[in-house]
């Protein structure tokens, strides 16, 4: 099998990146004829030193859609990729996505959110892309980024919302903040706020439904698992252990990495010594595949074969997302360091549009029913607010809770009994 | 001769009560103010002119001009060979740095915060603070992590945590906190300038304050010893020690008691290792009564250690049981309300002072 992942197929030029097929069923991913260029996918570099080439930049339309539809296999008539209702829960989740993230800016400047808050804007297609196409009993497990990861695996915008306001009505009870998201019932396992420190946990939610799925004999499980992270953590020692150990047990999780190439001030490029993270994969034995982050069309393509080589039970993959966050990396980002023209160039592949421009075009849907979402999903996220708003602030009780899931844990107090016993620990007044 | 020696340190104590700053202003001819940001910058800044050899390395350090634009300024001056932009590998680059001294350079690694330090604490601990004794002498470690430690605002439980008493329990570390600008400037010279391997934690929150400095302290030579502790306020009735931002908590704390007739001595560790006992037992062996005051979890802290070592010296002076005032004993949460519990504020030490002082207090804060 690794055999098949030699880098010899592409380019020699390191910062071509190179171009993804989406369409070829009959060889494995990485065997497809590279014929659909990547657009816009080369970019300015700030500092000539730490470049040998000179890139040119190309302009990037929503053109390469329909490129992808051309190459399915041949069939007389171009068939579409989605169906309508695919579409349009498509583009409702892509559209929550965004109106959350706008209103959580909102939110902080007037003061109702506070720390640090990181948004996802731009890079919407990657999360629909993918999570839309997991069940319930998959897991995801993201970054710092991750309300939209939240959203898209179904966790309610009102439990969303109130969490990043501190309320006790959030998903984590106010305790975990934006960047610990946690839901069990949704499967979502974090929010970690460490770069890299969700790799290895999600390596090791595969690993669980490998084995349950092989020692307790569980012959249906066939859970996958998502995890999500940058371009810099792709530096990070762990991600590199993780690789080696998901496609050593070849483990049923997808590695997708959002290269939006900054870390906060730090270009990729500079960061990197070969800033193409795909080639990562077949360095240790599992196909690396590079896919435009801003179209969630050829996503979900790219998607749905990772996922369901890990669901036959192939091995892991590792996907490179090649996107862009049009915020700075936190609210708290002054965001200065990056070229205005190359955030308008991604801004015009914004990937909402496109689906937009899509759906439209292939009579998939209309401007009312697309405006109609829009408007019902503002009310969606007004009444998330509201909610928040109206919640109660968790209890001083609460302080002391959830430390321990047996909370014998605080030990024994001076009574001689558990101090959990005593009825004023429980109140918050004790002393601890 | 006493009555001299009063008069001296009650002057100096006067100059280092914060409130009365715009009163002072006319007693020193340049009480220059400077933000404790400024403070560490001209800080490294003068050291790295000084000596070619000293050089910096952490994320975000050089372009981005410091995730808290600590290093300003710098990679124009010097260049990206003595201000390195790292990328995001914590154990990485550490354990590159550590190499680094091994060999003579002196490198000063920041941290964004010291909660991503554990990505690198192998380093730290077992390359860095053992080295000196593993190879007996032959190889020193002159390198410096600095970077915000303990708790800001709202940023949740992973980037919260104090790491005081976790690097000052290993032998073969120094582990300096700052309060104001200028222990900020006098520590880290020290630190750079100093042969082993040092733990310099600072706080966010306190980055952006500014502080009275003599001309002395703004002296490219000004440097503070290390192991020192200081006397901020001098008192009689009950010793506080703190460091970092609950320094100032203690302060205010100080003015309230005053109110009611309980004069606090509060002192400034600066060095939470080494540990300056002798300053320590003197201050109880004078008040009788101690309280320790600190941001980070409270089993195995360091009010635990200055207990354990007032119990060992000072016994018989003890008038009451020592108090600890530590940060909750639960990972930090998140909602603003739960986060406020969960860190000391000046009422705790207000009232642990009176409980010192068998004034009948409650035991914990009322709703």
């Amino acid at each position: 099998m690794s055999t098949a992942f030699s880098s010899a197929k592409f380019s020699t030029q390191p910062f071509l990146l190179n171009p993804t097929s989406a369409a070829s069923h009959e060889s494995p991913l990485l065997f497809a004829k590279p014929t659909s260029q990547f657009l816009g996918s080369t970019r300015k570099l700030r500092l000539s030193s730490s470049s040998k080439l000179n890139l040119s930049r190309r302009s990037g339309t929503v053109v390469a859609v329909s490129d992808v539809v051309k190459q399915k296999k041949s069939k007389s008539t171009p068939s579409l990729l989605i169906t309508k209702e695919e579409g349009l829960e498509l583009y409702e989740d892509m559209v929550l996505g965004r109106a959350f993230e706008d209103m959580c800016a909102q939110m902080y400047y007037r003061g109702k959110m506070f720390g640090f808050v990181h948004l996802y804007n731009g890079q919407e297609a990657v999360s629909t892309g993918f999570i839309k196409l997991l069940k319930q009993q998959d897991s995801v497990v993201s970054t710092y980024r991750d309300h939209v990861h939240a959203l898209s695996k179904g966790v309610p915008a009102r439990a969303v919302m109130s969490e990043l306001f501190g309320k006790t009505t959030g998903c984590c009870r106010g305790q975990g903040g934006s960047m610990h998201m946690f839901s069990r019932e949704h499967n979502l396992l974090g929010g970690f706020a460490f770069i890299g420190e969700g790799i290895p946990v999600a390596t090791g939610a595969a690993f669980t439904s490998k084995y349950k799925r092989e020692v307790l004999k569980e012959a249906d499980c066939d859970h996958v698992t998502l995890a999500f992270f940058g371009d810099g953590t792709c530096n990070n020692g762990q991600f590199f252990e993780c690789l080696n150990m998901a496609a050593l047990w070849k483990l049923p999780i997808v590695f997708v990495v959002e290269n939006n190439l900054w870390a906060i001030g730090m270009s990729h490029l500079r960061a990197t010594s070969d800033p193409q993270i795909y080639k990562k994969g077949p360095a240790f034995g599992m196909p690396g595949i590079h896919v435009d982050g801003m179209d969630v069309l050829k996503v979900r393509q790219v998607a749905k074969e990772a996922i369901g080589r890990a669901r036959r039970g192939e091995g892991p993959t590792l996907v490179e997302c090649e996107t862009y966050r049009f915020r700075g990396h936190s609210l708290a980002d002054p965001d200065e360091l990056r070229d205005p023209a190359e955030k308008a160039h991604y801004a015009a592949r914004d990937p909402i549009t496109a689906l937009k421009k899509y759906l439209i075009e292939n009579n998939l849907a209309g401007e009312a029913e697309l405006k109609a979402i829009d408007k019902k999903i503002d009310e969606v996220v007004e009444d998330a607010v509201e909610f928040a708003d109206d919640s109660p602030v968790p209890p001083r009780s609460q302080l002391l809770e959830n430390v321990f899931a047996d909370p014998k844990g605080f030990g024994i107090g001076p009574d001689g009994r558990y101090r959990c016993e005593d009825p004023k620990f429980t109140e918050g007044t004790a002393h601890v | 001769m006493l009555a001299i020696a009063r008069q001296r340190i009650l002057g100096q104590s006067f100059q280092n009560i914060r409130p009365a700053v715009s009163v002072l202003r006319s007693y020193s001819s340049a009480a220059k103010q400077i933000t404790v940001r400024e403070a560490l910058n001209s800080a490294l800044d003068e050291e790295m002119s000084a000596d070619p050899k000293v050089f910096l390395m952490g994320e975000e350090v050089g372009e981005y001009q410091g995730a808290y634009k600590i290093t300003k300024g710098l990679l124009e001056k010097y260049g990206p060979e003595r201000v390195l932009d790292t990328p995001i590998t914590e154990a990485g680059f550490t354990g590159i740095g550590v190499g680094a001294a091994y060999y003579g350079l002196k490198p000063v690694v920041e941290f964004m915060t010291f909660n991503f330090s554990m990505q690198a604490i192998d380093h730290i601990i077992n390359s860095a603070a053992k080295s000196n004794y593993m190879s007996a002498g032959q190889i020193s470690v002159p390198i410096v992590f600095r970077g915000p430690n303990g708790a800001a605002a709202g940023v949740g439980a992973q980037h919260s945590q104090c790491y005081a008493a976790w690097y000052a329990s290993c032998p073969g570390l120094k582990v300096l906190s700052p309060y104001n600008s200028e222990d900020a400037r006098g520590l880290l010279k020290a630190a750079i300038r100093d042969p082993d391997p040092v733990v310099f934690l600072e706080n966010e929150l306190l980055y952006g304050e500014s502080f009275p400095v003599s001309d002395e302290v703004l002296d490219s030579s000004f440097c503070l010893p290390i192991g020192k502790a200081k006397i901020e306020r001098e008192g009689k009735d009950v010793t506080i020690t703190a460091f970092s931002k609950l320094v100032g908590y203690a302060l205010k704390a100080a003015e309230i008691l005053e109110k009611d007739g309980i004069y606090a001595e509060v002192i400034n560790l600066r060095s939470i290792r080494p540990l300056d006992r002798s300053t320590i037992n003197a201050s109880v062996r004078k008040t009788n009564r101690l309280i320790t005051v600190e941001e980070g979890f409270p089993q195995h802290g360091v009010g635990a250690e200055i207990c354990a070592s007032v119990v060992e010296e000072s016994f018989a002076y003890l008038d009451a049981p020592v108090e600890r005032i530590a940060g909750a004993d639960v990972p930090m949460p998140y909602a603003a309300n739960l986060e406020r519990l969960a860190v000391p504020q000046i009422e705790d030490i207000v009232r642990a002072a009176k409980r010192a002082c068998y004034r009948s207090v409650p035991l914990a804060a009322t709703a």
